[in-house]
Order: C-alpha cells, then structure tokens, then sequence
C-alpha cells in the first residue's frame, strides 16, 4: 500500500492566486521509505508539506496520507502523522522535559510508553533534560523536535527542512538516525535544499519553482543522465569557466567543488578541448572524467 | 481531560517564567489603585489654612476648633493684622485664610448676621474652589449648631446633599473604573496576545497536527488568565476596603460573580482578536484601540455618559466595560441586589455569548 499518494495538487497565494507555489504535483511514496524532496529554497517545498499534513487546504488536486483524504479527514491524519516544521517549534521557556511530556500528553500518549522509538535519539539530550529548550544548540534543537514529533508512534513522519542550520557533524547524525527510523517502518518524507543529502534517500523527488522535476532512486536520476560530465581545474579558476562557457563542444559548465562540471555535447573530443583550454592560456590544466551526481541531474533538469 | 490540564500546566509555566510580565499583572492594580486613590484625587487632606481672628471671643473661638477638628484643615498659623494676609500667602503658609472681624459675637448675637472673609491661593483655581467648598460648609455647619440654642433663627439657606458620596471622594468613582481597566488589560490584551505569539514561534502549526480539538488550546489559555484576574479582583477590593475607606456595600458573592462575568467577556474578546490577528503587535494594538481606549473614555468612568454627543452614546452601548462599570458602582456603593443590576448583566452575557462563538467560529484550524 502507497503510504502517501499526491495527485496533481495545486496551491497558490495572492488575492487573485497569482503566486503559483505548487504546480499540479504528482508523486507516491512507499510504505516504509525514507523519501527526500530535493529543491532549493522557495521550490514549494514547505507549501507541499503543509498541505500533506492538512495545515493548508490544496486548489486542486487532492493527496492522501496513510489512505486518508488530506482534505476530508484531515482530523485522522493530525492523529497518526508526526510533523517536524521547518522553524524550531518546540516553547523556549518549557525544559527539555517538559517539552517532550508536553506533546506525548497532547498526543494521548507518554513518554514512556514509546521511550523506545526515541531512546536513541533523546539519550543524546538526556543530560540536558531540565536545560530550556530555547537554551539548547541548534543541533539538541532538532534532536529534542525530532523526539517531540516522534513521541506518538507517527505513521508517516514529515520533516520540513530538518538540517538547514546545523552543523556538518549534526547533520550527518541526523541522517542515521532517519535511517535508523525507516527501520522501524516508519514513512519518511524529508525535505532538503542540500544536493549532498539526495544520495542518503531510498528515493528523491527534485522540486524547482513549484514541480516536481523528476521522482527516482538517486541511481534512477543520476542513470538518466547521458551526457559525459569532465571535471576540470586550472590554476584559474573564473577565467577557466568563462573559456568553457565559450567553447562549442561545451553544452554547460559550472563550478562544483574543486572542479568545474562540464557537461559536453556528443562526441567531443577531449585533446581538442584541452588544447583549447592551453591556448586560452589556462595552466595545471586537469580534466578528468567525473560521474553525475544528483546535483548536475538537477542543473540538466532545470535547464530543459 | 489530562490533555486539557497539561494544556493548563503549560500555560502557567508560561506565565510564571515570565516573571517581569508576571510582575506587571499582578501589580498593575495595586499601582493603579494607589496612583488614582492619592496621587490623582480632587481631594484636599490636611490643607494649610490661617486665621486672622480680630474678635477672640467664645463664638470665633468655638468656630476655630471646629476647623481644627476638619480632617481638611491643618491651621499654620494665627494672624495679628490684616497686613500678614498678603505675606503669609507669598511665604506659602497657607493655602486659604479665613477672616473674622472684629465685630463677629456682637453682630451675631445683636443682627442675627455676621461676616466671615475667606481668602484662599487661587493659583491653584481647583484646590481653592474645594478648600472655600469645605470651608463654607464647616461655617454653615457652625452655623446651624448656633441656631440650635439661640431664640431668634438665622437667615441661612444653604443645603447641599450628596447622596452615597457626601464628601465627593474620588475613590468611588474610580475603583470599578479602575476594575474594569485591569480585568480588561490582564484578559483582552494578555489571551490574545498568547495565542498569537503561538501562531508567530510557530508552535501552533504542531499544534494543529495533533489530536487536540483547536477549542481545548484555547480555553486552556484562558484559565490562567481568569486564575490571574480574580487575584487582582480581590487585591482592588482589599484595597479599595482597607485602604481607601471605600466601603463594599452590596453582596461580595454578587460583585464577584459579576467580575468574574466580565473577565469572561473580556477573555471572549481576547481569543476573538487572536483569531483575527497574525501577530502580536496587531493583536495588541486591537486590543488597546478595541477595549482599553473605550473602556477610559466612553465607559463613564472619566466622562459622563450623559454628557457626550448622541454618536459617542450609541457607541458606548457596544462597550462592555460600560455595563460593568455600571454593576459595580451598583454593587459595591449604592449596595443594590442583582434586581438593581440585571439588565446590565443580561446585556454582559448577551455580548460574551457573542464574542465568544465568533471567536469559536473564526478559530482557524488551518495556517491560513
């Protein structure tokens, strides 16, 4: 059974609904998969989860979360989801504690009886259990907000951009834990303007301006990527990217890390693009092939 | 029911941890009340007056110690000639100074009329107007004492009552003002601004994705608040009775009962306005303009109602805080029963039935 099915949903603001947010959006989500919506930010991916967990009401379109209309029975949905906003949510001024015995009792539930679920997750803040929430560090904030949306068993759990603003090593930890979630059977849908993150994903959906431009394993998107991507350096940089952009054989180029991604048309030839390169006077010259990662699917896919 | 207390639990974490707003609330009416019962009052205590007593006889004297027994007067100082008049008032000795002439017994006693002079420092045009008031009617009290034992009656006609408030004390027109301002401000602005400040830090939206029926969230904000205006309730009557002489007259049950009706009320408003609003400044300032404003200056409380034009009168019936003020002034110093206050009450419950389903009916159960 489809843990989450989005049927053409729609959502704009404005007066005359001239801001369109969600463009007719279509995907499904498995039961049990940790599924990510990859986009940068104002793609719509907050518009998108509000309305799957009933806090907007879709134009057109409808959506169900664990078979429940999203319009219709959107009272049984706010019982069995847990929702994780992208903002720190959670009362400054309530302890660690007091948060979280808070939304097990709104929840019908307490802390103890699915300590479980959350064990491995709040025993990382448990030394800090009587410090104010409003106290924590950005990463105990997400930790304490996870636990917060977990503390009632969800069915399906959607997290709103839950590693924007914290810190590498966070984030990494964050990501198992997701891992370690799907486990026990719980739906994931993560949202996330990190690229980098696409790959920890049973399967992506890339959002730009209001649609879903491709839904997949990131193998499925990165596979569906025929051009030859070159990574390549020189010992300058801005002035290297300006000669690719301006060579016939180069279909795109952009920086990506150490490198520039390039992209080329069908059947380049890369001795006549490196002595291309020399000749414009680049040095240290490396171009090496690279293979494509979510990213550069991304930038194809914005393009068309 | 445990939802709704953990609701309740949470709200006086809230509150308590707020200690500065805390603060505020619980002693924004003993303030009140302290600043309008001494510092803001048309009363005069204990003013200086001076007597240039030419007559030294039994009556002038008899006269004198009845303005020493005023709680009004203070004498500071007893002149020897007309020409200290001029000097006592520019060294401030004195704020009034009463003359009485040489001649004072003998005209008494011979015409049946005799003169006094009052002098007072009319730089302060109030003040002397009240000092000459209370002044004039302790001689016109003298007066009437003489007439009591002499034979042949004296020419005096003057006769001023004042029912409930024969010494025209300010405190009895400003503490249920003041009641109404407090209940007002700790209720209408505080519940709205609470639920709107859950909407801004965004722990409505969680909210909104659980169990809980959106009604529960918001009465459990209100009990707090309703826990918190009865203290003040009680703190004004406590000193408004112990500390401003102002006597409770009618039944305490029933000022309660209506005071506690009233914070409903306003606490109806208050979730009103949240509902409406989506931040705390608008919430805030719909209050002030909505509730705080009418309540000083169309309740009746600064301004007689009579006396504003017709449009202002029309508009003073939608204030709560009118009717209000008109119950406790029943209650409190006219000691009426709820036979003297019952339309009013009507008229209150009316309004916070309401407030009330618009502001269960505006609640919004989504973000927007």
């Amino acid at each position: 059974m489809q843990s989450v099915i989005v049927n053409n949903l729609s959502k704009s603001y404005g007066k005359k609904k001239e801001i369109k947010a969600v463009k007719e959006i279509s995907f499904e989500v498995s039961k049990g998969e940790l599924f990510g919506i990859i986009g940068p930010d104002g793609a719509g991916k907050t518009s998108l989860f509000r309305m799957l967990t009933t806090l907007l009401l879709p134009d057109a379109g409808n959506a169900a979360v664990d078979g429940s209309d999203v319009v219709k029975n959107y009272k049984d949905i706010r019982k069995k989801v847990g929702y994780m906003p992208g903002r720190f949510s959670l009362y400054q001024d309530l302890s660690v504690e007091e948060n979280l015995n808070f939304f097990a009792t709104i929840f019908n539930t307490t802390v103890q009886h699915n300590y479980d679920l959350i064990k491995d997750i709040y025993v990382q803040i448990e030394p800090f259990k009587t410090r104010k929430a409003g106290k924590l560090s950005g990463g105990m904030k997400q930790k304490l907000a996870l636990s917060c949306a977990l503390i009632h068993r969800p069915v399906v759990l959607f997290l709103d951009e839950p590693t924007t603003g914290v810190d590498a090593v966070s984030r990494k930890e964050f990501w198992e834990m997701l891992k370690h979630l799907k486990q026990q059977g719980i739906t994931i849908l993560v949202s996330t303007p990190y690229m980098d993150e696409a790959g920890l994903c049973d399967r992506i959906g890339l959002m730009q301006q209001g649609k879903i431009l491709s839904v997949g394993t990131p193998a499925e998107i990165t596979g569906a990527f025929k051009e030859t991507i070159l990574g390549v350096k020189s010992n300058n940089m801005y002035q290297l990217l300006k000669d690719l952009n301006a060579n016939d054989e180069v279909e795109d180029a952009y920086s990506f890390g150490e490198y520039h991604h390039t992209v080329m048309k069908p059947n380049f030839n890369k001795e006549t693009l490196q002595q291309y390169l020399e000749q414009k006077g680049n040095k240290e010259l490396v171009i090496q092939n690279t293979q494509p990662t979510v990213e550069d699917s991304f930038m194809q896919l914005m393009k068309q | 029911m445990k939802q709704f207390l953990s609701f309740v639990k949470k709200e006086f974490f809230h509150i308590w941890r707020d200690k500065q707003t805390l603060f505020i609330l619980l002693g924004m009416p003993i303030v009140q009340i302290t600043i309008f019962g001494f510092a803001l009052t048309n009363e005069v205590k204990n003013a200086e007056i001076a007597i240039l007593d030419q007559s030294k006889d039994a009556a002038t004297t008899q006269l004198i110690s009845e303005i020493r027994a005023s709680q009004y007067f203070t004498v500071s100082a007893f002149l020897n000639s007309p020409n200290d008049i001029a000097e006592t008032f520019k060294q401030n000795k004195a704020k009034i100074i009463l003359v009485l002439p040489a001649s004072f017994n003998s005209d008494l006693k011979h015409l049946n009329k005799a003169q006094v002079q009052l002098i007072a420092d009319a730089s302060d045009p109030n003040t002397a107007t009240t000092l000459i008031n209370y002044a004039t009617a302790i001689i016109t009290d003298y007066q009437k004492n003489i007439n009591k034992t002499s034979q042949i009656p004296m020419v005096i006609n003057t006769q001023v009552r004042m029912l409930y408030n024969p010494q025209l004390k300010g405190a009895y027109s400003f503490v249920p003002g003041v009641m109404a301002m407090v209940l007002m401000l700790v209720c209408t602005m505080m519940t709205a601004i609470t639920i709107v400040r859950e909407k801004e830090i965004g722990t409505m939206e969680v909210m909104l994705v659980s169990p809980v029926q959106p009604l529960k969230i918001v009465v459990a904000k209100a009990v707090p608040y309703l826990l918190l205006s009865i203290v003040n309730i009680i703190s004004i009557l406590l000193l408004s009775v112990f500390v401003l002489d102002v006597p409770i007259n009618g039944s305490i049950v029933l000022l309660m009962g209506e005071s506690i009706l009233f914070t409903i009320t306003c606490l109806s408003f208050g979730l009103l306005i949240s509902s409406l609003t989506g931040s705390q400044q608008t919430a805030m300032f719909i209050a002030l303009t909505g509730m705080f404003l009418p309540t000083i200056m169309l309740s009746g409380f600064m301004f007689p109602v009579e006396n504003m034009p017709l449009p202002l009168r029309l508009i003073s019936n939608i204030v709560p805080s009118r009717w209000f003020y008109q119950i406790v002034r029943a209650v409190m110093i006219k000691g009426l029963g709820i036979e003297g206050v019952w339309k009013q009450t009507l008229i209150l419950i009316a309004m916070t039935l309401f407030l009330l389903t618009l502001a269960v009916k505006k609640f919004k159960i989504r973000l927007e």
